[in-house]
């Protein structure tokens, strides 16, 4: 029997058309405990590689015949190994080309809707790690929003879509994902915007971005108005694109608001954090489509695989925006936190430019779900 | 300490150091310690796990310029 190969695309698809999958992941159970491809019909069996050795006899009856099974492991090598083994006994499986490497690079770019001057908003949706950044494509010029990390992946698409990157921004300095937004203008001259009051620790040169600014993208003038929304932190700024979708950062999700404490200052941003969604947020149209830069649950995704909902709903469905007591709102932003997402200090230190790692050091730091919101 | 054996995994991707680690134990008595180096980052959270499903005590690590040093005790 066959060993077949599954790309982090074909998994994505699954999970966005719900579809069913076993998956048998052989990465030992800190790792699986901590972190795993999550899909609403997918099953699991966590039994480590290293137990399975001598053969997989002990799995056999575990594992379902009427199921497309997947093996996943954390680079590919040993879900290899499992998958050959399981073949040798008579079963089709199939491997996760790369492992959850390749999970946690994975980028799918969704399209979210048209602008007034027949320009597009495309989501590139991290699927493994939850990060989602954006591309405002208007009449050849191409703005990038909290890109990640895969730079070519943008400037692929950009190309695609026969647009120069003009401009790229980062809502604020993130703490769970290294950023790529930087080596993108490097590579293409655009101007870099990040917000200075996030910056202040930098070691490269950036374009300060303020509350109240406007960046044109195209001829037809599509605007980005920036709006300061401090909180997850200092600098968060949010963005009004062409007048219809709010790209809110880490201050505002779909089911869950952003965590005040990764730079250590829960207690003084924890005040930021409500008056940014509890304020400034009421003042605009609840006709907006909220754009936020992470989901944490799959439920969050919408049919198309896209993540966004209008901020007149989120007010009356998301629980972090409906915490009348200022007291219970700030209780719930310093106590009893998630866990910190994964070498979030050094995460911060890369994209200030204070540290370079290589890559193989990049992708280790990255390991595992974003953890940014509170519920 | 009073290594029985040392294996060299340095280089090699996941699962090889572990299967070449299983596979030096086995000629091993129970109580000797074996030596492993690798490179593979995954290595220690592997190893320490595979050490302990197997009753076998990973009795100190290292690393010093990327690689990555185990002592194993058979168990």
């Amino acid at each position: 029997m066959a060993v077949n190969m599954m790309t982090a695309h074909e998994v994505t698809k699954k999970v966005i058309n719900k579809e069913e999958l076993f998956i048998l992941d052989v990465r030992n159970p800190d790792a699986f405990s901590d972190w795993k491809i999550e899909g609403e019909n997918f099953d699991y069996l966590n039994i480590p590689y290293f137990e399975l050795l001598d053969g997989v006899d002990e799995v056999l009856d575990k594992i379902p015949s009427n199921k497309e099974v997947l093996v996943v492991c954390a680079k590919e090598g040993s879900s290899v190994m499992v998958a050959e083994m399981l073949s040798d006994e008579g079963l089709t499986v199939s491997v996760l080309q790369g492992g959850m490497k390749a999970w946690s690079e994975h980028l799918e770019p969704v399209k979210v809707g048209d602008l007034k001057g027949g320009g597009e908003v495309y989501q590139f949706v991290r699927i493994g790690k939850g990060c989602l950044s954006y591309m405002v494509l208007s009449d050849g010029e191409a703005a990038i929003i909290d890109a990640t990390r895969m730079i070519d992946v943008f400037i692929d698409f950009a190309k695609s879509k026969e647009a120069k990157i003009t401009n790229v921004f980062d809502t604020h300095l993130h703490a769970d994902h290294i950023s790529g937004g930087r080596k993108i203008a490097e590579q293409t001259g655009a101007t870099y915007w990040m917000p200075s009051q996030d910056a202040q620790e930098v070691t490269f040169t950036y374009t300060a971005l303020e509350g109240g600014q406007e960046v044109t993208i195209g001829n037809t003038a599509i605007d980005i108005h920036a709006l300061y929304t401090p909180g997850h932190t200092i600098g968060s700024t949010s963005f009004v694109v062409d007048d219809k979708f709010l790209l809110t950062g880490d201050i505002l999700f779909i089911d869950s608001i952003g965590r005040p404490d990764l730079a250590g200052r829960a207690e003084d941003w924890g005040g930021d954090l409500r008056e940014s969604l509890y304020t400034r947020y009421r003042e605009l149209s609840s006709e907006l489509i909220v754009l936020p830069a992470h989901f944490m649950i799959m439920d969050e995704l919408n049919e198309d695989g896209s993540v966004g909902e209008k901020l007149g709903v989120l007010f009356k469905q998301n629980h972090g925006l409906n915490i009348a007591d200022e007291t219970a709102f700030r209780k719930l932003v310093t106590e009893n936190l998630p866990p910190q997402p994964n070498a979030y200090h050094e995460i911060r230190e890369t994209n200030m430019g204070m540290i370079d790692p290589e890559e193989e050091k990049q992708r280790e730091m990255e390991i595992g779900p974003n953890r940014c919101a509170v519920r | 300490m009073d290594v029985t054996k040392v294996i060299d995994a340095k280089g090699l991707a996941c699962p090889m150091p572990i299967v070449r680690t299983k596979k030096a134990m086995n000629d091993l008595e129970s109580g000797q310690i074996l030596e492993v180096h690798a490179t593979d980052k995954g290595a220690k959270s592997d190893l320490s796990a595979w050490a302990k499903s197997g009753g076998h005590e990973l009795l100190k690590d290292t690393e010093e310029n990327d690689v990555l040093k185990f002592w194993i005790k058979k168990g």
